[in-house]
């Protein structure tokens, strides 16, 4: 057999763009032809603007990465390719030689997705080729006490969010007295906006196992739970492939590589509900129970699941662990600053050129990951905001824009780190819609527990409401900002102490656009549909009839040639007629 | 119903004495009709021992547990941050609109279509996405909505 290996991204971004009729074809194609090549599927490489992603590799073109494939595109570079000639379609990496995004790779340092897009995820063998194992071989050597300080002096901060040392958490689970204990993987990903854990799911999840067995290891755990959110199936699957591939082969399950450790690991799948994700809801679903946080101390470390000593790590923790054993502390250590070492993982969403995923030392600033390897903004509209941290995160905008990513920086804007998603907004973008809609989202997923977080956030969501309707009053901004004061002292867990955030912020560095909304009831980025108003520009009008037949109410009268009119009362603000407008003659103010 | 009867025995047999087994066994009883009808839910509460509040208490808290009939297919649109900025609302709209689903309704009138506003798919960098059964569409246009739906389109009873 030839060495020509044709990979197709096959990630749940790359199947929604059509991966799954590219990779058909070239099945097809294969044995039309009866070539002498192999087809594998990968999963995602981050880049998932470019999707479908194909990788040719095996001859001595060196591997070439081709982005928004066609099921006849790929036709044409597979001939080219096995026929050594350039290719003519889109190529986006090139080993050898010139490629749109070769500078976008050589801006990351990539540790956690190291495989994600490379290797097979649904191959043992793959995994192992890359190194795989080696680390949970060299762990079951090591003293246990070892490994916990070689995790406490990489500095490895957990990266669910809160960014507490998990060599310290690893510390106090080890020191915890029982007969049982428990370690447990949040893969609930809720933050709307982020998909780095899914892609590390979907994309490497052997080395998540590999981390999970090495903590268990070395904190004395025989049992271990992966929480998987249900509305990831393609995870579920690949985990639940990977699980069985590494007790077949002794990674997993009793006497692990003949030691007298063993580890049973088990899925569960979640059941739909953001408040989940919170460490002390998440084994109250596990139990099977509703998912309501519970007070802490005591912490899951010395009472977690069924009251056994407990360690729950984020994905991306996790999957830091096996290179951490095999590079060793100081290597992790180079990358990063003082306090915050290694790299990050972030989900680069909205209206950012390159949307996708993207690994970076950790201490670059945000512009430098949004303008050097985001590409900057999709639209011509300027940036105006950009979201980090989710429902418990906040707004940064332009001018903070050169802070370093770091958990203690990122702190300081009124923002978090949070789990990694980056959401980019221009100036389309309205921030009290913004701020409202996170509201919206938190007051729908709080579990009810709290007074101030139940009632607090539909207080600040009703308020929102009223001023994105034009109903809003100057008094407005003090209640809500002692709301906010009051459901941060008032909440037991992050949720409601975090669920401010977003008003907080936009209140801070968008202060204008809300009092743009209630003194002068206008939405100066045009969002909010009360505050708008669709009119016809007589001087403009040709009469066309265009927007008059786009209309869905039918509530724009004129007939040829004349000039139009929008009946106001029955218009519902779609902008249908503004986008179709040829003359610029829909004015939306 | 006795056959549905007996899936369901069988359900509850395989969890029978797991510990932490509520959930999974709720999920997948709801698998056999689509939703969990409060007869079913008596019926496990009877055969498990576990009160039917602490059931229903399980089945409100998490959204993926219907308590109602749903469609042939469910359409999943996303309202996470990402496609909030680029759009969902106009998708939305036009969802409903060629569904004809009045305010407040989730499922059109012959039983196609059920469809629900979720947070996030983790499909961002393709925002705006819906989800039909199992399969993603991204960088949706309203405009786009139609010709999807007819994919799913109901050609009569098959059976
Ligand atoms: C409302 C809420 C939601 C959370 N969601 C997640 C989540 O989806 N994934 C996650 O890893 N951590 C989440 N966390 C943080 C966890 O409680 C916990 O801190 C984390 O899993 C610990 O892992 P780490 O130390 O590796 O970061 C959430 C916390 C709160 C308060
Ligand atoms: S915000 Fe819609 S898929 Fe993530």
């Amino acid at each position: 057999m030839s060495n020509v290996v044709v990979k197709v991204g096959v990630a749940s971004c790359g199947l929604a763009a059509g991966a799954g009729d590219v990779f058909s074809r070239v099945q097809e194609y294969i044995s039309e032809q009866k070539l002498d090549i192999s087809l594998v599927k990968t999963a995602c490489i981050g880049m998932c603007f470019e999707e479908p992603i194909v990788a040719l590799s095996g001859m001595d073109a060196g591997t070439i990465i081709m982005g928004k494939v066609t099921a006849d595109s790929i036709i044409e570079s597979l001939d080219d390719y096995l026929a050594g000639n350039p290719i003519r379609q889109r190529v986006i990496l090139a080993e050898k030689g010139d490629a749109i995004h070769n500078e976008l790779l050589a801006n990351q340092k990539r540790i956690v997705l190291r495989n994600c897009g490379v290797i097979n995820p649904e191959s043992l063998p793959d995994y192992e080729a890359t190194g795989g194992y080696t680390a949970l071989r060299i762990a079951l050597e090591m003293e246990r006490e070892d490994i916990i300080t070689t995790i406490k002096d990489s500095g490895l901060r957990g990266r669910g969010g809160a960014g507490f040392s998990t060599g310290m958490k690893w510390g106090f689970a080890f020191n915890a007295v029982g007969d049982k204990k428990y370690v447990v993987c949040n893969a609930d990903e809720g933050d709307p906006g982020a998909f780095m854990d899914r892609s590390v799911l979907e994309g490497d999840p052997h080395s998540i196992l590999e981390g999970m067995a090495i903590g268990a290891f070395a904190m004395g755990a025989d049992e271990g739970y992966i929480y998987c959110r249900a509305e990831y199936p393609l995870a579920i699957k690949h985990l639940k492939i990977a699980i069985a591939d590494a007790e077949q082969k002794g990674y997993l399950g009793n006497n692990i590589l003949g030691t007298d450790f063993s580890f049973d690991l088990h899925i569960k799948e979640g059941a739909g509900a953001f408040v989940c994700g919170e460490e002390t809801a998440l084994m109250a679903s596990i139990e099977g129970k509703r998912g309501m946080p519970t007070i802490r101390p005591p912490f899951p470390a010395e009472s977690g699941l069924w009251g056994k000593p407990t360690n729950i790590n984020n994905v991306e923790t996790w999957a830091n662990i096996s290179w951490i054993i095999n590079n060793g502390a100081d290597a992790y250590k180079q990358y990063g600053t003082e306090k915050s070492t290694g790299t990050k993982v972030f989900a680069l969403a909205g209206k950012i050129k390159n949307s996708g995923l993207i690994e970076v030392p950790m201490g670059v600033t945000i512009r430098d990951v949004i303008y050097k390897v985001g590409g900057g903004m999709k639209t011509e509209l300027p940036f105006k905001a950009v979201q980090l941290g989710g429902p418990s995160g906040g707004c940064i905008p332009e001018a903070l824009l050169d802070t370093i990513v770091d958990y203690d920086s990122i702190n300081k804007t009124g923002a978090i780190m949070g789990s990694g998603g980056m959401v980019v907004m221009d100036q389309g973008t309205c921030m009290v819609d913004v701020a409202r809609f996170f509201l919206n989202f938190t007051q729908n997923e709080s579990c009810g527990k709290c007074t101030f977080c139940r009632i607090g956030t539909r207080r600040m969501l009703e308020i929102l409401t009223n001023i994105t309707e034009g109903k809003g009053k100057l008094e407005d901004i003090t209640t809500l900002e002692q709301l906010a004061t009051n459901i941060i002292k008032g909440s037991l867990c992050g949720l409601g102490q975090t669920a401010p955030n977003p008003v907080l912020t936009t209140l801070k560095y968008f202060r204008d656009e809300y009092l743009a909304h209630i003194e002068e009831k206008r939405c100066p980025a045009g969002v909010c549909t009360s505050l708008l108003r669709y009119e016809i520009d007589p001087e403009k009008c040709i009469g066309c009839t265009a927007c008059a037949r786009k209309c869905p109410v039918n509530c724009i009268s004129g007939s040829v040639k004349q000039v139009h009119n929008i009946d106001q009362d029955l218009c519902i603000k779609c902008g249908a007629c503004y986008s179709t407008c040829k003359f610029g003659a829909v004015k939306k103010g | 119903m006795q056959n549905v009867v007996s899936k369901l025995d069988a359900v509850i047999q395989k969890y029978h004495g797991k510990k932490g087994a509520l959930i999974p066994l709720m999920q997948e009883v709801q698998d056999l009709e689509g939703y969990l009808s409060h007869n079913t839910m008596q019926y496990l509460s009877e055969q498990t021992n576990v009160p039917v509040a602490e059931i229903f208490g399980v089945a409100t808290f998490y959204s993926m547990f219907r308590l109602k009939a749903q469609g042939r297919h469910v359409i999943r649109i996303c309202k996470g941050t990402a496609c909030h900025v680029s759009g969902a609302n106009g998708i939305l709209y036009s969802l409903r609109e060629n569904l004809q689903l009045e305010p407040g309704e989730e499922t059109t009138t012959d039983g196609n279509f059920t469809l629900v506003e979720v947070a996030c798919l983790g499909c961002c960098s393709l925002a705006p996405v819906i989800m039909i059964d199992d399969q993603t569409f991204g960088t949706l246009t309203p405009e786009a909505i139609p010709s999807i739906l007819d994919k799913f389109a109901f050609a009569g009873d098959t059976v």
